[in-house]
């Protein structure tokens, strides 16, 4: 009952290889020396040597790094923080707040780039790194926040007693006790955090400023206006970075897995 | 009051520790969650200025505009675009989860490798990539006119079928590990306990499994069908100008004819709609977290 016929593995075989299929065509075709993308001309690396000259390409990679590494540092301190924090507290609409500070995952993307840009010219903010850092921390808080208390839930309360028994301040407690066991769930988040904000494109053409370009709103408005392959390249060295974030990312979870046990 | 609170903070004990560690969540939800949605509501029933800008004036008019056709019309063409991707993401990704679930412990977690890298590589590469096969003589059309299926060029990029290809895609996973989610957590002694009382592997499936898995299934479509009103940028990258759904809409009231209060009127109904979905879903379901969201 229980195994799979060979249709069945046949049909996941095959529904993989159809995710695989544009991802694997923009790898094949960044190495095609051919200006147009739909002749191979053969084997090339003219465009990776192209890439490597633009340097508007280096600022929005630079711009992409910069945004990714505060906004998840920011949502992983204000997630963790709360995370702890919250099972200790009771007051009245604790559960309210908690929804809606995890809204920016839940409502569509279009909305919260509608709002934040609205908002941020009601309030005067100057739109470039600090109002994309903002926007950005929004929507990374929730996965911190939510994969820190999934672990908390695991973790044995009576490490942390044992600890205040012995005189421990709370402070002491949270740096000695719970913060070590927490910290393969915040790394992981904070990876996460990294991927979503290095791969936003709808919040961010929204809260960017006028010489604030990331990779994507790069790719954005290339594929918007013409295409030239060196796109095929940038793409290219974009999935290799995001394959290593996710690699790392499982590689924590499976050291935090392993300490558990 | 500031009194007592920096007292309770030199004390250091649990809760006053506590309480101090939300607040920067408590802060930043206030300013930069709870805020811009307030302003998006006001926002929605002022008066655009003649040129630029907002005059703060009280109307109903941005909601009335709404009901005009051709604003209607991109309702119920985003509707139906959702309905349609939606449909085809339960019948694709539905026995996708389903037969993960039946793999083996070893093979679960590869095939779980091979799910999230596509998932984690950013949605504008893997689209650029349709781009590449649906171009009017692109792969797609080469490898047709090879096999001499068809003789002309389909020319299928910048079409309908293109934007529906491009949103099935992108929203896939999110149904396929829902699914998989609750399918991985059935007890299948109960599905065999059915077969052995006489039920056919099609009854099995509808009272045991189906029934079980129901969960999962309704939050992918939660999750499926949500984002698919309002991502714009697929309907602009495959559909040219061709598909205009709600997203398109409020991202060119912004941009391009800067009447930011009917953008966000448009936006206060969208925002409504997906919050009765998932108000709905709850309901049926007695969750309270989408399952496989994480």
């Amino acid at each position: 009952m229980k195994n799979n016929s060979r249709l069945e593995k046949f049909y996941l075989g095959f529904m993989l290889a159809m995710m695989y299929l544009p991802i694997i065509v923009v790898i094949i075709y960044s190495f095609n020396s051919s200006r147009i993308s739909s002749v191979w001309e053969g084997f090339s690396l003219k465009w990776y040597r192209e890439l490597l000259r633009d340097k508007s390409m280096f600022d929005a990679a630079k711009n992409s790094i910069v945004l990714a590494v505060s906004s998840s540092i920011l949502a992983a301190i204000i997630g963790t923080l709360a995370a702890v924090g919250m099972p200790n507290v009771n007051f009245r609409g604790k559960g309210v707040m908690e929804y809606i500070s995890t809204l920016p995952i839940m409502i569509p993307e279009i909305i919260l780039g509608m709002v934040f840009l609205t908002y941020f010219a009601l309030i005067g903010l100057p739109f470039g790194m600090l109002t994309l850092v903002i926007a950005h921390t929004s929507f990374c808080i929730p996965y911190i926040y939510m994969l820190v208390k999934a672990r908390l839930v695991g973790i044995d309360k009576s490490l942390a007693e044992a600890a205040r028994d012995l005189g421990a301040s709370e402070i002491r407690v949270f740096f000695d006790i719970t913060l070590p066991l927490i910290l393969p769930a915040i790394l992981s988040g904070m990876l996460l955090s990294f991927a979503m904000s290095l791969d936003d494109v709808v919040i961010s053409i929204f809260v960017t400023g006028v010489n604030t370009n990331t990779l994507p709103i790069k790719i954005y408005t290339q594929l918007k206006t013409g295409v030239t392959p060196k796109i095929n390249a940038l793409s290219t060295l974009m999935l290799g970075a995001t394959l290593l974030i996710y690699l790392l990312s499982s590689w924590l979870g499976k050291q935090g897995y392993h300490k558990e046990n | 009051m500031i009194k007592k609170f920096f007292k309770c903070v030199r004390s250091l004990n649990l809760n006053c520790v506590s309480l101090l560690a939300i607040l920067p969540l408590f802060a930043f939800t206030v300013m930069f969650v709870i805020g811009p949605l307030i302003y998006m509501l006001v926002l929605s029933f002022l008066q655009r200025g003649e040129v630029w800008g907002v005059v703060n004036r009280f109307t109903f008019k941005n909601y009335i505009d709404i009901l005009e056709p051709v604003y209607l019309k991109t309702f119920i063409e985003s509707f139906k675009l959702a309905l349609t991707t939606t449909t085809i993401i339960v019948l694709v990704g539905y026995p996708f989860g389903y037969f993960m679930a039946k793999l083996d412990a070893k093979w679960k977690k590869r095939m779980m490798l091979l799910i999230f890298v596509p998932f984690w590589t950013s949605s504008l590469i893997r689209l650029y990539g349709w781009i590449i096969i649906f171009r009017a003589n692109g792969l797609l059309d080469r490898v047709l006119m090879a096999l001499n299926i068809t003789d002309a060029p389909l020319k299928l990029l910048y079409t309908y079928p293109a934007v529906v290809v491009g949103m099935v895609y992108v929203l896939l996973p999110f149904m396929i590990l829902a699914v998989y989610s609750s399918a991985e957590k059935l007890d299948w002694s109960l599905v065999e306990a059915a077969r052995d009382l006489g039920a056919n592997s099609l009854q099995a499936f509808m009272t045991i499994t189906l029934k079980l898995t129901l969960p999962g299934l309704l939050s992918g479509v939660v999750l499926t069908f949500i984002p698919s009103m309002g991502l714009f940028f697929i309907a602009d990258i495959l559909g040219g100008n061709k598909v205009v759904l709600v997203g398109n809409l409020i991202q060119e009231q912004l941009m391009k004819a800067h009447n930011w209060p009917f953008a966000a009127a448009l936006s206060v109904i969208l925002m409504i709609l997906t919050s009765l979905m998932i108000y709905i879903y709850r309901r049926i379901s007695n969750v309270r977290e989408l399952e496989g969201l994480i």
